[in-house]
């Protein structure tokens, strides 16, 4: 396994958000968290990754501990991509080369550069390259911060609702270069997402949250009815479309 | 996962080429500045000998001024500017505040108390004559340590609070104001218990000039100032992480409180020194990151060379200025930089405001 989450639990302030969580993915897997809410998604994915600690248990990188590397270690395995960044006065392609940090010796060398150019046409953002970030769209700049991690090379991706700001088109598109990178570089994903059809058709994998513990684990074909309902409080039906399931409100 | 390389585009290359051309512009302006500087004053200097002078050669009498009197003004204009400039722009990046600065923090008037409570308590100066140049600073090491600790206590009451209120931007600056007039005060009650000469020394040592720097000050500034730079300079990509948010520092494998709290410490030292050695002098630590934004936009990568060379060049300027402007009378550089950087603050603020 790339990554195993055994047993982590986080509080805020006394107020327990994730108890207990456990999970493993695998090279090549791209998993999806779902979950209302406020049901520690977010917090999920920043305990993984150390930008908090967890109160309990532990995160392997492989086989070693992620609380026991150094953030530059950590950031050399994680890629993280977070719900919102600050538009800070960098041009795109500055903004993305600084994905490259963990990675730096003393300068940015060229390779670095071209690592940023191949990320940055990946994502069809080679036009915006000289472009401030707080010139950008919502949706524009929601790749850039997806770009900013796949320069980092890491061995795992973690998404804060990466598409919460996309149109339609841009949504397809951005699943599918993150599948892509997924499939063909032996990566691992974990996203937190909103849409379930959105999750049906793109994950191998869903994974549900609720009230900070994990509810269930299931393949999208063999998601039942019922977990929806209980994780979101709405009754639902899964119906069949060209052969991918998809979720409709009772 | 491993990306391929790609061809790169010559525009990257151009942008970054026309910033680089914009610092050694920058670099040429100081050089001719220093040059100007050196050339004028109560006697004026031909260029050409100030030129062979500095390059070791020269008259007899033109050595004594340029060498002696002239020369060490100009480098400490230099080299306060520079470090002024380039610890407001780190404490604008790692306090995430455009209007960070040593004077806007208060850090400027808690040093001038602590240089007064040396002066005053410790007896560390005195004043001779009515002459600018007659306060003595008796241990300069003693007073820069003094001031260095009342600014240090000043940064670290404003970190404080600024963790209270989860580093709201407002609050900081807020608590920078209360606490610089509390230490103005403070230095008040001290000089109402000092005698006149006392007095005078730390009302003088209040009023930042340059002209009262000598050769032996000049090691300590520079020294200070170089190795900041190559801190800030190392930390470039650090800061350029930092301003992005601390989540996206973290991920990026940069302890953002780690470097802040390094950031605030060496920043401190450095307004400090520049403090504790020329009294204090407001606004270029606040005014030249802005202006340099707006030509290098928030790359630190540029930034913190630009910072010092704007910061040298901006200050050299105003003190240059400072002399010509009234000449045979020179005024101190700090009334000069507070015209200057007073409206460009009041721009600052207007401009918050309509965003």
């Amino acid at each position: 396994m790339i990554l195993s989450v055994n047993g982590i639990s986080f509080a805020y302030r006394g107020v327990p958000v994730l108890e207990d969580v456990t999970f493993s993915l695998a090279e090549g897997e791209m998993a999806a968290l779902l979950g209302p809410n406020g049901t520690g998604k977010t917090t999920l994915l920043r305990a993984i990754n150390g930008i908090l600690r967890p109160a309990g248990g532990t995160v392997l990188m492989e086989s070693r501990d992620a609380h026991a590397c150094s953030p530059r270690e950590r950031a050399k395995f994680f890629g993280y991509v977070p719900q919102r960044g600050e538009p800070v006065r960098l041009t795109v392609f500055d903004a993305v080369l600084l994905g490259r940090r963990p990675h730096l010796g003393w300068a940015v060398e060229r390779r670095d550069l071209e690592k940023v150019e191949s990320a940055l046409e990946n994502l069809s953002l080679e036009r915006f390259a000289l472009r401030y970030l707080d010139e950008l769209s919502g949706g524009e700049f929601q790749k850039v911060l997806l770009a900013r991690a796949l320069v980092q090379e890491p061995r795992v991706l973690l998404l804060d609702e990466p598409t919460s700001s996309l149109d339609l088109k841009n949504q397809l598109d951005m699943l599918a270069t993150l599948r892509k990178v997924v499939k063909g570089h032996g990566v691992a994903a974990l996203l937190s997402l909103h849409d379930l059809n959105t999750a049906f058709r793109y994950a191998d994998r869903l994974l549900f949250l609720k009230d900070g513990c994990i509810r269930g684990m299931f393949l999208p074909s063999e998601v039942p009815g019922e977990i929806i309902a209980e994780v979101y409080g709405v009754p639902v039906d899964i119906v069949r479309h060209k052969g991918v399931p998809l979720v409709v409100p009772s | 996962m491993h990306l391929e390389g790609h061809a790169l585009s010559p525009d990257y290359e151009r942008h970054v080429g026309r910033k680089r051309l914009f610092l050694l512009g920058m670099a040429g302006a100081c050089l001719l500045m220093m040059v100007f500087s050196v050339s004028r004053g109560a006697v004026s200097i031909p260029v050409a000998d100030v030129v062979s002078t500095l390059l070791g050669g020269g008259e007899a009498k033109w050595r004594i001024i340029v060498l002696n009197i002239r020369l060490p003004q100009t480098l400490a204009a230099l080299l306060a500017g520079a470090g002024l400039s380039l610890a407001g722009t780190v404490m604008q990046s790692v306090l995430r505040n455009p209007l960070g600065s040593p004077f806007t923090l208060g850090l400027s008037n808690a040093a001038a108390f602590g240089a007064a409570f040396s002066i005053i308590v410790m007896g560390t100066g005195s004043m001779q004559s009515s002459a600018v140049n007659a306060v003595t600073i008796v241990n300069p090491w003693l007073t820069t340590g003094a001031a260095f600790l009342a600014s240090l206590l000043c940064m670290g009451v404003v970190l404080a609070i600024s963790s209270v209120t989860r580093g709201m931007p407002d609050g900081m600056i807020l608590s920078g104001v209360a606490l610089s007039s509390l230490f103005t005060a403070g230095t008040m009650f001290l000089q109402y218990f000092a005698d006149d000469s006392q007095i005078a020394a730390t009302v003088f040592w209040t009023f930042g000039d340059v002209s009262r720097a000598s050769w032996r000050d000049i090691p300590l500034m520079g020294g200070l100032l170089t190795g900041a730079f190559i801190l800030f300079f190392l930390r470039r990509f650090d800061l350029n992480a930092i301003d992005c948010g601390d989540e996206t520092a973290l991920s990026l494998g940069v302890s953002a409180s780690r470097v802040r709290m390094e950031a605030m410490v060496v920043t401190s030292l450095l307004s400090a020194v520049m403090v504790a050695l020329l009294g204090v002098i407001g606004f270029v630590g606040l005014v030249c990151p802005h202006m340099l934004r707006r030509f290098l936009g928030s790359d630190h990568r540029f930034l913190i060379p630009g910072s010092v060379l704007m910061g040298g060049l901006l200050l050299l300027a105003a003190d240059t200025g400072a002399r010509l402007a009234f000449a045979p009378r020179t005024l101190p550089v700090s009334v000069f930089t507070a015209f200057l950087g007073a409206p460009v603050f009041l721009a600052l603020i207007a401009r918050r405001r309509r965003t």
